[in-house]
């Protein structure tokens, strides 16, 4: 649902996924939603949000997962959510994941990886991310970082950024990603980094309003033509994730 | 239904390969991988194709000559980026094109 009517003056261009609104796709051994087009799941409605082109809510069982796949020309984002996932790739790295890391991948002009869920007990949750780079044919990278969970508690910590020297992970693009976890009604603002860029709330857990809207959990906000947003979470332990990217993809030669 | 030929460039064997294997595995889609430019100006004089895929590893210098090359020959030519390798954008990428160009 697209809205580029005026809402009391909070937000003037949105477009709202609703968590049931995603598409589906239950394999068995992995159940994805996807916010975006991707693989059999295909709606010309649904095909971006800016340069992010892909958000793939995962549940992988225990034991199984992606085998040895390809990728290049794109910046890859896995958010563990719950449980442990085993990523192996052609630059020699083999490494786990957990709750409370961020790994991001550039693929750049070619890189192949698996990525397996590492529990022989439990299932492992993670989201899947893919943003267009700002610069193609680069040499690919892997980066994989622990964050420190209580740095999120009613503020917004930094996961991303296009800065090496920055807090979080970098990628080949001006986007900047932060997670908070609020308690019921505290309220912040998030002010955003560069002018052009949207932002797209996605929540991980819990109820927040963001302008007039209300979102529940899964559900998935774009907002551009803004500066901030004021976000407000409406239950205990309220977690979202806030993604700023372009709107546009940009010369990338 | 007509089948619909796909040129795909890159420089990347492996995942030249995944490309093609993709696009093959759709009934109505004729995939055809190249790796260097003379051979991709080659193969599209013989062949009526609809899309042209860039893959990965395509200098903006190469990228320039195949696309004028390309639309001198058939002007009506869809040419399209691709990114993310073998992946979950690919049938994506050719459908739209598809949709856009009916």
């Amino acid at each position: 649902m697209e809205n580029t009517d005026i809402i009391d003056g909070a937000i003037t261009n949105s477009v709202l996924h609703k968590a049931n609104s995603r598409g589906n796709a239950n394999h068995g051994w992995l159940e994805s939603y996807h916010t975006f087009s991707f693989a059999n799941y295909q709606n010309s409605e649904r095909m971006n949000f800016g340069v992010l082109r892909v958000l793939n809510d995962d549940r992988v069982s225990q034991g199984m997962g992606f085998g040895k796949h390809p990728h290049d020309n794109m910046e890859i984002i896995s958010i563990p959510l719950e449980g442990d996932l085993e990523h192996q790739d052609s630059m020699g790295n083999t490494t786990v994941i957990k709750e409370g890391d961020i790994q991001a991948m550039s693929a750049g002009t070619g890189i192949f990886h698996s990525e397996y869920n590492k529990n022989k007990d439990q299932s492992v949750k993670f989201l899947q991310i893919w943003i267009y780079p700002n610069k193609k044919n680069v040499t690919p990278r892997y980066d994989q970082i622990t964050l420190d969970l209580n740095d999120r508690h009613n503020k917004l910590q930094q996961i991303l950024s296009p800065n090496p020297e920055d807090e979080g992970v970098w990628i080949h693009q001006n986007a900047w990603f932060h997670i908070g976890k609020f308690d019921s009604d505290f309220s912040t603002v998030y002010e955003l980094k560069k002018p052009g860029n949207g932002v797209y709330a996605f929540v991980l857990k819990g109820d927040f309003t963001i302008g007039n809207i209300d979102l529940n959990e899964r559900d998935g906000l774009g907002i551009w033509d803004t500066n901030a947003i004021n976000i407000t979470a409406n239950s205990a332990n309220a977690e979202i994730l806030l993604m700023e990217v372009p709107m546009q993809l940009e010369s990338n030669k | 239904m007509e089948t619909i030929n796909i040129l795909y460039i890159g420089r990347h064997p492996e995942i030249l390969e995944t490309v093609i294997r993709l696009i093959n595995a759709n009934e109505n889609w004729n995939g055809v991988g190249v790796m260097n430019d003379e051979e991709a100006k080659e193969i599209f004089l013989k062949k009526d194709f609809s899309i042209v895929l860039l893959g990965s590893g395509i200098q903006e210098e190469s990228e320039t000559e195949l696309c004028t090359f390309f639309k001198n020959i058939n002007t009506n030519i869809s040419i399209v980026q691709h990114y993310g390798g073998g992946s979950g954008l690919l049938k994506s990428e050719i459908l739209l094109t598809l949709e856009n160009t009916k």
